[in-house]
This record gives structure tokens, C-alpha cells and sequence, in this order.
């Protein structure tokens, strides 16, 4: 594609601090592209939940934002454990962070279902032991 | 004072003789709106939210904030005094509300009207309004009461303009009801009534000049509160301080500080956060939905809410003790506004905000968004060749802004220090190789250094 823009985050595991620098950004470069305020959050909130997942689960990621006038594409590819059973990590409130993490207020379950709702195709693969993928499409023209 | 020329009014402006183009306001500013050119700060108007951090933040004191003089009073037949909840906090313990009130009067106006008692209306007519639209809007709900968190909305939060409470601010209302009341005391026109808010901040100054809510506002005029602080000063030993004139009550009075509106609202889950920067960062979370089990969100810009605004005189945190001491004071009396009435009223629509908050997208690089991606990737490729330091030498806050500045063509790669350095480093080679050649007329021998094939070296 020709008007493609790709911004490209690395994400380090367990590097809380860094919480919402690619969905800032994410949500920065989306702004000054114009688009429109629904993608913008919905874009933002699909990076946030990527990049917590890395975050939390995985040794290292990294976020990518694909932005065309059509579409927005988040994609997250970590180095990790990898999911065992993605039906169950779908689950609204299914999680396997530890407590530690909860407590910190991360890790309620909700990623995937957060995911689902603000993106218009979402794609997750996963290899045990080995990492994750995910693929969250946001259309421009949909509401 | 009126909307300058096409543009946007702006009340936070700067005093160029004394800006030293010191660089210190770039960095603070909630919106990258300040650049140092040419050795002097500008203001980029359209992403100005008069939020007044650069006021504050400012060595030189080159940035300042226009009110009106009370020259403007002599428009008006009659005029009321419209004080800020926070203008009581800036006296001592000594000075009650009502001697505030008096010595107002004395300097100049006809009549006061106490915003705090239009606060306490306003708290009612949330209520209200929660009671009514609850299940259905957003979550949570964003007070509207601060104009430059309104005004950071607009241009960094569009997403969030729904959560907007669509009630008027205490301010606006105090000068309707100011004007209703006083009109049918005096038996005059409400036209002929002058409504003068007090004000701590310019924020407000360009909510009463430049609404949003609604297409005119019923302020006539924004006066200082460390002016007017001095005015009162002057006149305190004249007024008696035990004048009935105070109605406000705790409720009202608490909207002056951090925290005290959303007690007065007192409904549900109430999240207060000021300070602008903390500001952003919970309308962030707001923004990726991790606040849903928040209700109601008090967002004021000034650290320590409007007893922190820039035209407040006092100490916000001695103003703070000041202000708990008279909300725990007052907090026993009923309103000073009628519940059933208000009620009534908010029925009516007295209270409603009567146009959405429209987005203001000043941060989109281009109309176009196919253009605007363009522009973005080679925002981003310059950003890689800038060293990062964000050490705001250049003038623009941060890279990433010099970046922005370098592809809406308002700046040069070469402002960085870094770039200009390498720039030269690589003109000084340039340099030397360029001494080592030999224009052809000269004879082998002198060419120094010269061997070789007769041919002096040419590169490009
Ligand atoms: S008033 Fe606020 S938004 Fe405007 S230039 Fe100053 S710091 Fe920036
Ligand atoms: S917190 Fe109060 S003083 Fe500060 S900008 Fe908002 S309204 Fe003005």
C-alpha cells in the first residue's frame, strides 16, 4: 500500500513504567493525522491492550501501528510463554497474571474483551513457549 | 476586549520586552503551544487553552493574562460584582465573606452576587441531572466548571467531549441569576446591568469572552482577583464585616478548592484531580476506559483547584486551610439557592448548555489525512536524525515538536545544535578537501600535496 505509515514500539516485560508509550503514541500519530476522534480511541485502546499484554506476560514486544487513510492496523508480536488455551483467554475476566499484578490494577481479564470491542477484526496466534501474535483491524469508516 | 481578527481570543498574551526567550515555558505548556523563536516565546493561537501554566512558570513575568479595567464599569447604569467561591480564601480568618462583599460594594458596584450561591444552584442541577441522564451517557461524567480543562478537551481529548456534564458553570449562571435578581430589585432592564466576574484565572476570562456552552455569555466584564484584592484590601477598615450580605453556603463556598465540587455533587464514585498535567493523565485513563467505575470527574487545572489560578494572590496551600475553615463554617446553612426552585429551573432548561463542545483538531498535520500520513512518516524519519535530548535549545519543546515544527515548514533541521553541528563538522571536511584542489592553471609542482594523475580531485 502506498499511504502506509508504520510505527513501530518496543516493548520490554515487566517495564510498568512504560505503560502507555506506544498507546501514546499510538494515539498522538492518529491525532495529528486527522483522524477521526472514535478511531483515534478505539486505535488507542487496542495499543494500550497489546502493549499491557507484553507488559505483563512477555519477556519483549514490540507494537506496531499500521496507519492508511482505510484503516488502522495494531499488531503485537512478543517473545513470551504464549498463550495454552486462547478460547479461555478470550474469556471476558479469565486472566493468568499473577496477583502481583492485579493488585497493581493490570491483568483483570478484560484485555481481549477490550480488544474485540474497539477493533472490526482481531486475529490472535499463539505458540507455547514461544510468543504471541495479534492483529486488531480498525476500519476508518465505521463508526 | 473583543474575538481578535478571525482567530481565537486569547487572554494569556506576552509582554515581548521582557521575554527573554529563556525557554522555560516551552516545556511546561499542556499542548506545545510555546515556541522560542528569534530569541522571543510565541504563542501558537490555535492550540492555546489559557490554561496559564507559562504565567506562572515564567521568570520574566513576560506572559500575562488581560482583564478588564474597572475603567469598564462606567459602561454599564448599574453593575454587580460577580465573586469567585476562591476570592474569599485570599483574605485572612479575620475577613468574612460578608466584609468581602461589603468592601466590593464600595468599590464601585451596585450590587454582588455570590458565585459560590450559583455554585451551590449548579450542584443541585448536576444532581439533577445525574438523577435523569445517569444510565445513558458516558462514563464517567466530566464536570464542566474548569474552561481550560474544557479547552484541553477540545484539543487533546475530543473522544471525551461526550462526557462533558452539558450544565453552565457556576460563573455563567451567577451572572444570569445576578442579573434577573437584581434587575427586579432595582426595577431596572437586566440589560442595564453590568455582570463583573472576579476572577483567578484567565481561563475564565476566555470562557465569558469566547463561550462554549453557549453563543454569548452573560458576563460583561473579567476582573482581576489580585486586582481586585487590592481593591478590597484597601477598603476593609471602612466596611463593617458583620454585613448580612454573605448567603453562600459551605456547599458553594467548596467549589473554590481541589475537591469541594465534587463533595457538594456528592453522588456516587467522585474522582478529583487538578494540576493540568495530572489532568492529562487521568482523562488518558478516561480515554482507554479504565475508569468506568468512576461517576463523576472533578478535573481542575490549577494545582489546588481555583485557589491556585493565576490571578489568585494568596498561598494556594495557606488558601486551602482558609477555605476548609469556612466550608466547615457555613456548611450547616441550607443553599443559598432554593432546591425546589432550581429544580424547576433545570426543567426548564435554565441550566443546560445549549451547543455541544465541538472538537478543536489543531494538532492534525495536514486537512488531508493521505497528505497528513505523509507529512507524519517524514516527521518521524526526521525525528530518528535528532539526538532525543529534548534539551529544547531549538525552541520547540521536545524532538518530537521540533520534528512537527520542521514538516509544517516553521522550522529547520539546522535549530537543533546537534544537526547544525554535524552539519558543520561535515562542511569543515568539505573545506579542507576543497583546499587540496588545484585549478588547472597552476602549475603540478605547487599543487600541495599534489601527486599523482595531473587531474585535481573532483568529488561530489
Ligand atoms: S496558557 Fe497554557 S496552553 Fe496557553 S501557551 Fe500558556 S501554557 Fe500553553
Ligand atoms: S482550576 Fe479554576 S482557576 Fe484554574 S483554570 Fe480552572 S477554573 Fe481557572
Amino acid at each position: 500500500m502506498a499511504e502506509e505509515l508504520v510505527l513501530e514500539f518496543e516493548v520490554g516485560g515487566l517495564d510498568f513504567a512504560a505503560v502507555g508509550e506506544a498507546s501514546g503514541g499510538v494515539k498522538r500519530a492518529l491525532q495529528q493525522v486527522g483522524m477521526g476522534a472514535s478511531v483515534v480511541r478505539r486505535a488507542a485502546v487496542c495499543a494500550f491492550e497489546v502493549e499491557t499484554n507484553i507488559v505483563i506476560h512477555a519477556t519483549r514486544g514490540v507494537v506496531r501501528a499500521r496507519i492508511s487513510p482505510e484503516r488502522v492496523v495494531v499488531e503485537a508480536e512478543d517473545e513470551g510463554p504464549g498463550i495454552r488455551d486462547l478460547e479461555l483467554a478470550m474469556r471476558e475476566g479469565y486472566s493468568t497474571a499473577p496477583a502481583y499484578i492485579r493488585e497493581m490494577g493490570f491483568g483483570a481479564g478484560m484485555g481481549f474483551a477490550n480488544m474485540r470491542r474497539c477493533s472490526d477484526s482481531m486475529e490472535v496466534s499463539s505458540e507455547v513457549g514461544k510468543g504471541t501474535r495479534v492483529r486488531l483491524v480498525i476500519e476508518v469508516g465505521k463508526p | 476586549m473583543t474575538r481578535e481578527e478571525g482567530g481565537y481570543f486569547h487572554s494569556v498574551r506576552l509582554d515581548l520586552d521582557k521575554c527573554k526567550g529563556c525557554t522555560n515555558c516551552i516545556k511546561r505548556c499542556p499542548v506545545e503551544a510555546i515556541r522560542v523563536r528569534e530569541g522571543k516565546a510565541q504563542i501558537m493561537q490555535e492550540r492555546c487553552i489559557d490554561c496559564g501554566e507559562c504565567v506562572r512558570v515564567c521568570p520574566n513575568h513576560a506572559k500575562y493574562v488581560v482583564t478588564d479595567g474597572l475603567e469598564r464599569l462606567q459602561d454599564f447604569r448599574y453593575r454587580v460584582a460577580l465573586p469567585a467561591p476562591a476570592f474569599y480564601g485570599q483574605f485572612r480568618p479575620d475577613v468574612p465573606p460578608g466584609g468581602v462583599l461589603a468592601a466590593l460594594l464600595k468599590a464601585g458596584f451596585d450590587g454582588v452576587f455570590e458565585v459560590a450561591v450559583a455554585a451551590e444552584a449548579v450542584t443541585l442541577a448536576i444532581r439533577a441531572y445525574l438523577e435523569r441522564g445517569m444510565p445513558r451517557t458516558a462514563r464517567p461524567l466530566i464536570s464542566s466548571a474548569c474552561p481550560a480543562v474544557i479547552r484541553l478537551m477540545q484539543v487533546r481529548f475530543p473522544s471525551l467531549l461526550g462526557h462533558i456534564i452539558p450544565v453552565e458553570t457556576p460563573m455563567e449562571i451567577a451572572a444570569r441569576l445576578a442579573k434577573e435578581e437584581k434587575a427586579r430589585e432595582w426595577g431596572v432592564t437586566p440589560r442595564e446591568i453590568g455582570a463583573f466576574f472576579v476572577a483567578p484565572c484567565a481561563a475564565k476570562v476566555t470562557a465569558a469572552k469566547q463561550p462554549e456552552g453557549s453563543p454569548v455569555s452573560s458576563v460583561d466584564g473579567v476582573l482581576s482577583m489580585s486586582a481586585m484584592y487590592a481593591e478590597v484590601l484597601r477598603r476593609l477598615p471602612d466596611v463593617d464585616l458583620s454585613a448580612e450580605l454573605h448567603r453562600s453556603s459551605g456547599m458553594g463556598i467548596g467549589w473554590g478548592s481541589a475537591g469541594g465540587e465534587g463533595r457538594a455533587v456528592g453522588t456516587g464514585t467522585v474522582l478529583a484531580v487538578d494540576g493540568i498535567h495530572n489532568v492529562v493523565t487521568v482523562l488518558e485513563e478516561v480515554e482507554r476506559g479504565t475508569l468506568a467505575d468512576v461517576d463523576f470527574i472533578e478535573a481542575q487545572a490549577c494545582v489546588g483547584g481555583c485557589i491556585g489560578g493565576p490571578l489568585a494572590v494568596q498561598n494556594p496551600f495557606i488558601s486551602r486551610v482558609r477555605m476548609r475553615r469556612l466550608v466547615e463554617e457555613y456548611g450547616g446553612r441550607a443553599p443559598g439557592a432554593g432546591e425546589a426552585e432550581v429544580r424547576r429551573r433545570f426543567r426548564q432548561g435554565f441550566f443546560d448548555m445549549v451547543r455541544p463542545i465541538a472538537p478543536r483538531p489543531v494538532l492534525r498535520l495536514d486537512e488531508d489525512v493521505t497528505r497528513a500520513i505523509r507529512k507524519m512518516d517524514r516527521l518521524e524519519k526526521t525525528l530518528a536524525r535528532l539526538p532525543g535530548l529534548d534539551c529544547g535549545a531549538c525552541g520547540s519543546p521536545t524532538c518530537r515538536a521540533l520534528a512537527e515544527d520542521i514538516v509544517r515548514e516553521k522550522a529547520f533541521e539546522t535549530d537543533c545544535i546537534f544537526q547544525l553541528r554535524e552539519h558543520l563538522e561535515e562542511l569543515a571536511e568539505r573545506m579542507v578537501q576543497l583546499t587540496r584542489i588545484v585549478p588547472p592553471a597552476l602549475s603540478r609542482e605547487r599543487a600541495p600535496g599534489g601527486g599523482g594523475s595531473g587531474d585535481p580531485e573532483r568529488r561530489d
